[in-house]
Order: structure tokens, then C-alpha cells, then sequence
């Protein structure tokens, strides 16, 4: 599988994924810097963690707009798929490749710590390794992951089943108690109509590794690998 | 020309960060407030030669950059 890891100025996770990505392949992914015009073939491009453009204006926006992002959203519409964690998640909003936005979490403070995530939708490149109503633990660590959109767009994410992940606890109850920001629905990660571009809040890279203390996340790798490594 | 624009959450929209800026007044004793919202504002230069040629250029950058149109509205007044 070889993957395309899009870096920004401001992005601080490209190399917790890289490696996760180098380790279920045996591929290093390509690093390619926001101010090129093309991304190089890739079965895979991730928008990483991090703090693109120190979040000015509003987080994402910037990034979303700038010369990299034209190829990705033009490669997305033709179907390759793009995986966008944390600050790559509002960077597809803000592209307009996913709907929605990622706001200000509703207690106004950063959030970080372990959360669980009810897998919803194991139809897609993302998720084929998991059931149905599986929990996976993945990192949260973000001040604006409230996903908000309006009435109608929800109705249809929840109705197309493009809800691929939300926030409930350990046994994979949906709580108000499990939603760390307020997110609507307790939605933690959606896709697009054709289920190829995911975007996610918390980092399923980070809890991917034995030696960080949870494997739960590897299983995304996974299933990528299974569904784009002819 | 000079555009002064101002963005707004829509209606609707939570706005924690208006609401705790609503408790911060009434915390140091101002009355009379009864809630507060917040938003952004911005002052352009524009180089342009007609208020129409303004307008446009105004018009763009708020729908494709100033404002996420899914949580906000957007207004602005020209002069020069």
C-alpha cells in the first residue's frame, strides 16, 4: 500500500501515522509538503493531527484552501481514499469533501485522554476488520472536535449510514457521558457519499502500538491494507 | 476603498464561547446584560475601481474563506 501523508505547516502528527503506516504495510509513506501542486500516485492520502496555520480564522480553513488540497479533493472525487485524523478531520470539512464542521468543544477546554468509539459502519475501506457495534480506544486531544451540522445534513448522514464512529464507553454504550465535546449524536468520524473519504476526531495511530499501551487502533491500518493492497 | 465586515453564528448555533463571556460580565457586577454572542470582524483594503468590482470581491472572500457558511452569516459595508 502506498500512502501519500499530507504535511502542513502546523501539522505535528505525520510521523505517529507514518510509522503506523509503515508498520501494518512495510511501505514508509511519501511526505509530500502543502505548497506542491500534485500528490505522487497513492493508494492513500491521510491529512494528519496537528495545528495547520496555527488554526487561523478557524481550524482547518486555512489548510483547506491552500495549493496541495486542490490535487487531494480532485484525487478524492476519483476515488482514491483519504483518511483525515483530528486536525485533518476539519481540514475535510472545511474542504468541503466531508459536511459539516468541527467546533469549539462544548466546555471550552482541550480535551485529551482515552476514548472509546463504537464502530457503526464496517462497509468501508476504513473499518472492514471491525463488527458492527465494536468499541476501538483511540486517542482524543483536540479543542474543537463538536461536530455540528444542519438538521437536514444529519438526517442523511445518520439515514446513509455515513456515522462510521461515536463516542460511547468502554462497552459500547452510547452515553452522553462518553461525548467528550459535544459532538451531535455523539458523532466522532463520517465518510463521504461513497464511503472513500473518512474523517475522525480522536487518533486510532496512537493507540496502535503495544509499547503505547493499546493495539485497538491498528485494526483501521488493517483494513486498509486488506482493501487497497491488491 | 475600505471594506469593514462582520461574521456572525447563526441562529441557533451554540455559542459557549459568548455564553462564558456572559458570565464573566455578570461576575464583575455589570447588570443589564442580557446575553452575549460572539463573532469576527475584519477591515480590508480594496483596490478596487467601482463599488460593484468591491462588492464582488468582498462577496467571494467571505463565502470561500471569512465564513464557514454551515455556522455563519456573514455582513459587510463598503466605503470610499
Amino acid at each position: 500500500m502506498k500512502a501519500s501523508v499530507i504535511i502542513f505547516p502546523g501539522t505535528n502528527r505525520e510521523q505517529d501515522v507514518a510509522d503506523v503506516l509503515e508498520s501494518v504495510s512495510g511501505r514508509a509513506p511519501q511526505l509530500v509538503w502543502h505548497s506542491e501542486t500534485e500528490v505522487p500516485p497513492s493508494d492513500l492520502i491521510v491529512l494528519p493531527g496537528g495545528f495547520s496555520y496555527g488554526d487561523y480564522l478557524r481550524c482547518g480553513a486555512m489548510a483547506a484552501r491552500s495549493p496541495i488540497m486542490r490535487d487531494v479533493i480532485a484525487k478524492a472525487k476519483q476515488g482514491t481514499p483519504v483518511l483525515g485524523i483530528c486536525n485533518g478531520f476539519q481540514i475535510l470539512c472545511e474542504s468541503g469533501l466531508l459536511p459539516g464542521v468541527l467546533m469549539r468543544n462544548a466546555s471550552l477546554r482541550f480535551v485529551c485522554k482515552d476514548v472509546w468509539l463504537r464502530v457503526e459502519q464496517p462497509d468501508t475501506v476504513f473499518t472492514r476488520r471491525f463488527k458492527k457495534g465494536e468499541v476501538m480506544r483511540a486517542i482524543a486531544a483536540h479543542a474543537e472536535g463538536n461536530y455540528f451540522t444542519d438538521p437536514e445534513t444529519l438526517a442523511r448522514l445518520e439515514g446513509e449510514g455515513r456515522v462510521v464512529f461515536r463516542y460511547a464507553d468502554k462497552n459500547g454504550n452510547v452515553t452522553p457521558e462518553a461525548n467528550p465535546n459535544g459532538a451531535l449524536n455523539n458523532i466522532a468520524g463520517i465518510c463521504d457519499e461513497r464511503r472513500r473519504v473518512l474523517g475522525l476526531m480522536p487518533h486510532p495511530e496512537n493507540t496502535a502500538d503495544p509499547m503505547l499501551g493499546a493495539t485497538e487502533g491498528r485494526k483501521l491500518f488493517e483494513s486498509l491494507v486488506e482493501s487497497l493492497v491488491a | 476603498m475600505k471594506a469593514r465586515i462582520i461574521i456572525t453564528l447563526k441562529n441557533g448555533v451554540l455559542d459557549p464561547q459568548g455564553k462564558a463571556i456572559e458570565n464573566a460580565v455578570g461576575a464583575l457586577g455589570i447588570g443589564g446584560v442580557q446575553s452575549v454572542r460572539q463573532g469576527k470582524f475584519f477591515e480590508v483594503e480594496l483596490a478596487a475601481s467601482s463599488q460593484a468590482d468591491a462588492r464582488e470581491t468582498v462577496e467571494r472572500m467571505c463565502r470561500e474563506l471569512l465564513a464557514n457558511t454551515v455556522i455563519e452569516n456573514y455582513t459587510y459595508e463598503i466605503e470610499g
